[in-house]
């Protein structure tokens, strides 16, 4: 059964073990050492530069630079942003995809569409938007300003940039998963009598768990690396609207490369915590089995 | 960032005007600057809270922003509720009044010195050596020379750059405007990047390593080669050059809805102090009151030809329409990728 299963989930291993697909070993090394080599320069290098640069001046620079209040200020307001928008677009992502992929309705693919535009549009022009509609030449900047509300150059601001860049990573992560699935399971729960919510809680948010999870997971990478829409409409006021993306690069440019670094290495932490996580969680997909499996390698 | 303090940003106009202004405790006064100014406006911040605590018994919390001069006029003009406003030059700020109406028309004369409490000028920076011998303005249009200015669009260093050069160039050719016109256009063809601000370009120049001369202001160049190695980098002083007057205003608008108008007025004032002229010739700009600052600050500083904006160019109103406005000079002169 356990080689059955491996030789289902791991076509490359039956590529390589027919004649006929089989390369020439040189080729092969030769391929591998080039795959290695660009990753090596590109990804690894870079990474390892964060942390030698970050400890440059040692411990003592290092923590001074995180506690320092400024820097938790901004640590303090990356975690916020990601807490509300995470959750939101969590709940956002599971009631569009499970309506997309259950139901059949007029406007079905413009929707769809809708959901993506976060991905095909600049994060700088997202931030813009958010100024030209709340800023206060925008659209309702007058009435905002009589009712002495700021969204813009401010915390609301930054956090519906973040929830606005961050739209689509649940719903598409579950649409193609919930496709897949089909609904016979749910019809099956309906017809056994179980309401809407049963039928949501006991059935499909089962199969959907690790997907969601893996949406989740993506989702709030991006939400506490954002930068773009988060400067637009931050105002770079120290120590209260700056998210840690904008203060490595106010550390940076006061020649402070150290400090900038440390700030730059937790951002290169939370990645590499991420990256965990993500394979922690695609493993056990792969052990509930092979449709899940499929979901979480389509991306 | 605590989460009262996301509801405070909903909801603190509420709670303001609720309450007197005169009953708040700790007042927040938030200074939007231009690039330049990080490292003096932290200096001046610590001492300025030390002297309210002393004077008034009050605790004050400082906020600073930085970034171009323009972006940041941009950004109190789309709603950043700055109290005070330090930027690189007068229209900046003139901009701000106009379209918020938070500022009166004669902002500039509530300050000594047209509002500026310190000055700086226009100098080069050149690798060390000076291999391409960089020494006045016309070196900088000879062959193979690669010159790091900013975007005069969205800095007001670029925009004083920009204003030097056309200046040296009008009286080098006994006031030719199509001599200074070609002469600048013949600087711009030989930039290779326009970053949007100061800070951006001096990076540009010392840490990227592009360019032969970066045309900066004079305190950025002296922070930068003492930040980094004065084994790397050296300062030409060009024969002429431009007096920068980098003015500060109260953006009464906003002040009168904090109730921090006093707290605003005495934060500039100090600026005028002993204390503050002090720190503004130590952070490297010129102190209207050089008996204030510590000599060996003040040594720095070397004697050069200086023109004003408003003998030159009458004035910034007049400068920034024929210059940097839509369609203006530089739009016609300036072609991105033409070198």
């Amino acid at each position: 059964m356990a080689t059955a299963l491996r030789r289902r989930v791991d076509p490359a291993a039956r590529f390589e073990a027919r004649a006929a697909t089989r390369e020439a070993p040189w080729v092969k090394w030769a391929l591998l050492a080039v795959a290695l080599a660009f990753f090596t320069l590109f990804l690894l290098m870079p990474l390892i530069a964060v942390f030698i640069e970050a400890l440059r001046k040692g411990w003592e620079t290092y923590f001074s630079a995180l506690v320092e209040p400024d820097a938790l200020a901004s640590i303090r307001l990356t975690l916020l942003a990601a807490g509300i928008a995470v959750p939101l677009n969590l709940v956002f992502g599971v009631a569009a995809a499970w309506a997309i992929a259950k139901f059949e309705f007029r406007g079905k693919h413009f929707l769809i569409t809708l959901i993506d535009l976060p991905f095909s549009v600049s994060p700088v022009i997202a931030g813009l938007v958010y100024v030209l509609m709340f800023g206060a030449q925008g659209w309702f900047g007058p009435w905002l300003a009589a009712h002495d509300i700021k969204i813009v150059f401010a915390v609301p601001g930054i956090v519906l940039a973040t929830v606005f860049v961050t739209f689509p990573f649940v719903a598409r992560e579950l649409i193609p998963l919930m496709q897949a699935q089909g609904r016979e399971e749910e019809e099956a729960a309906v017809v056994l009598g179980a309401n809407g919510w049963l039928t949501f809680w006991h059935v499909t948010l089962p199969n959907i768990r690790w997907g969601l999870l893996y949406g989740v997971i993506l989702c709030n990478a991006r939400a506490m690396g954002e930068f773009g829409a988060v400067s637009v409409v931050s105002g770079h006021i120290r120590g209260e609207t700056n998210t840690m993306p904008l203060h490595v690069e106010i550390l940076y440019n006061e020649y402070q490369f150290a400090a900038a670094f440390a700030v730059a290495s937790l951002l290169a932490l939370l990645a590499l915590v991420t990256l965990g996580i993500k394979t922690w969680v695609e493993r056990n997909a792969a052990r509930s089995g092979p449709g899940a499996q499929d979901e979480a390698t389509a991306p | 960032m605590k989460r009262s303090t996301a509801f405070r940003a909903l909801l603190a106009g509420v709670a303001a005007t609720a309450l007197s202004a005169g009953a708040w405790a700790n007042q927040t006064l938030l200074n939007v600057s231009y690039d330049p100014t990080r490292e003096f406006y932290q200096a001046f911040n610590t001492e300025f809270a030390a002297h309210w605590k002393k004077t008034t018994g009050e605790t004050v919390t400082l906020k600073q922003s930085h970034g171009g001069a323009g972006k940041q006029a941009r950004a109190v003009i789309d709603g950043l509720e700055a109290d005070v406003v330090t930027l690189a030059l007068a229209y900046d700020i003139d901009e701000i009044g106009e379209l918020t109406g938070k500022l009166p028309k004669d902002w500039q004369k509530k300050f000594a010195d047209n509002s500026a409490p310190y000055t700086s000028t226009i100098v080069f920076l050149v690798r060390k050596g000076n291999p391409k011998g960089i020494k006045d303005w016309d070196d900088l249009v000879k062959p193979g020379v690669e010159i790091i200015t900013p975007n005069p669009k969205t800095s007001g260093g670029a925009r004083w750059n920009y204003l030097a050069a056309w200046g040296y160039a009008l009286k080098k050719n006994g006031n030719s405007e199509a001599k200074a016109r070609e002469f600048v256009s013949k600087i711009l063809s030989k930039v290779p990047v326009l970053d949007s601000g100061a800070r951006g370009s001096t990076n540009t120049f010392v840490q990227r390593g592009i360019g032969d001369v970066l045309l900066a202001w004079e305190n950025e160049a002296l922070l930068s080669i003492n930040e980094l190695g004065p084994d790397k980098f050296e300062i030409v002083v060009p024969s002429l050059s431009i007096l920068a007057e980098p003015p500060v205003a109260i953006v009464e608008g906003v002040a009168k809805k904090h109730g921090t108008e006093k707290l605003a007025k005495a934060y500039l004032e100090y600026l005028y102090s002993p204390t503050g002229q002090k720190l503004a010739a130590k952070h490297y700009y010129r102190p209207r009151h050089p008996e204030h600052a510590d000599p060996a600050d003040q040594a720095r500083f070397p004697k050069l030809d200086l023109i004003t904006i408003d003998g030159a160019f009458g004035g910034w109103q007049k400068a920034q329409k024929t210059h940097f406005s839509d369609g203006g000079v530089f739009d016609q002169i300036y072609a991105p990728g033409n070198k």
